[in-house]
């Protein structure tokens, strides 16, 4: 059996929800345009995951087989509403902005494959890491691709101006390409292949 | 000045595609998009579903959830009801509802297609295509009219999507890749260059 730290730390980078486990895509390249909602979505789906986690795999000794799906996904749906209230509440501007994002958390694959990966069949505890784990490892691509795109498509990060003026005066343009769809895609493209480069020369050939 | 149906339908297909510019149903696209046939018979269930589940979440969130929306039945207290905090939990139980229907459908006319699909047919439920549309049709105010030209169109255009990448992906089974970008970085390079393509319909 794994110790509690490596359960919360593989998901982080060597079994990446996103990058290595496939999970997730749709959210990871729709709101990463910038980084507040790439944080803030970060942010939203840790807390859905560990939580979900948490409460299925302490009820995974009383859920028939057959109604599995649905008392997931009923459980996820009243996490995520729960999530979407609170975002009204507190962060209007970036909820506003996430739109109908907040409420695809209850289709986002993440969510449903570690609850039937991992939460039915461990105990509460690690599974809460578990699922803290993935959340981290979905937030930390978020940040690193709405990071290059927000820099690379508007010149600022998390709203601030990170290219100088001067650029622009000096003829440099904003790279509209990452700011739209097919930037994201080579972005998680560059991604997943640097980190499948790494795994294979760690892992020796 | 409203849209014409057929503009939405055209601007729902290409210019607005749900796959590739709001990158809707991501996880099924990149999972059954090995081979055309497949690819084919998952676009067909997506469609089908997309039509059916949109209009009907549409009368559901209007004569239900809305604010305001029971003042159909003459009752006062239940008139001032405002039910939409439930709008996500709701769309998803009429959305497994249907799926369940389509997958008993298909098993008993095209049992090979069902086997070809397999767990993909009934994770059409958490296919965010499907939800996504149905979400996109209330924060847009569609008519009941526009709301199923908007579901057709959608599941039209994944369908063109996937089967365009199952296609290229195909032809590139043996072909030489880098030892990295074999398999999924491959794939997302593949998806980058057809939505640019896609972008091209919007006159960019």
């Amino acid at each position: 059996m794994s110790s509690p730290f490596s359960t919360m730390a593989t998901p982080i980078f060597r079994n990446n929800p996103v990058l290595v486990q496939v999970l997730g895509i749709c959210s990871s390249l729709a709101v990463t345009t910038n980084v507040s909602t790439g944080l803030t979505m970060g942010i939203s789906v840790t807390a859905v995951v560990a939580l979900s986690n948490l409460i299925l795999s302490s009820m995974r000794n009383w859920i028939p087989g057959k109604i599995r799906m649905i008392v997931e996904l009923v459980v996820i749906a009243v996490l995520v509403i729960i999530t979407d209230q609170v975002l009204k509440a507190y962060a209007f501007d970036v909820s506003k902005r996430l739109s109908v994002f907040v409420a695809l958390i209850i289709t986002n694959c993440i969510v449903m494959g570690r609850v039937e990966a991992f939460a039915l069949a461990n105990k509460p505890i690690p599974s809460l890491l578990d699922g803290i784990g993935n959340g981290l490892g979905y937030g930390a691509v978020l940040l690193l691709v709405s990071t290059v795109r927000e820099i690379a498509g508007s010149g600022t990060w998390l709203g601030m101006q990170v290219v100088p003026q001067a650029a622009y005066e000096a003829g440099y343009s904003n790279m509209g390409l990452m700011v739209l769809a097919p930037g994201a895609f080579f972005l998680i493209a560059l991604l997943a292949w640097a980190q499948t480069e790494f795994l294979l020369r760690k892992g020796g050939k | 000045m409203e849209d014409s149906l057929l503009k939405l339908l055209v601007d729902s297909i290409f210019t607005k595609n749900i796959l590739l510019v709001f990158f809707l149903g991501m996880c099924s696209f990149l999972a059954c998009s090995k081979k055309i046939k497949t690819a084919i018979g998952l676009g067909a269930a997506v469609t089908f579903v997309l039509t059916i589940a949109t209009p009907v979440n549409w009368a559901v969130y209007n004569f239900v959830l809305r604010p305001g929306a029971l003042s159909w039945t003459g009752n006062a207290e239940l008139a001032g009801l405002d039910l939409s905090f439930l709008t996500f939990i709701t769309f998803i139980a009429v959305i497994a509802s249907l799926v369940q229907l389509v997958e008993m459908v298909v098993d008993k006319y095209s049992p090979s297609l069902y086997a070809a699909l397999g767990v993909f047919l009934p994770l059409i439920t958490v296919n965010c295509a499907i939800l996504g549309a149905s979400l996109f049709m209330v924060e847009r105010n569609y008519t009941v009219s526009q709301s199923a030209v908007f579901g057709f169109g959608s599941g039209l255009g994944f369908w063109i999507a996937i089967v365009a990448l199952a296609a290229v992906r195909q032809k590139l089974e043996y072909s030489n890749f880098p030892r990295g970008l074999r398999g999924l970085p491959g794939v997302f390079i593949i998806s980058g260059l057809i939505a640019m393509t896609f972008m091209a319909f919007g006159g960019m």
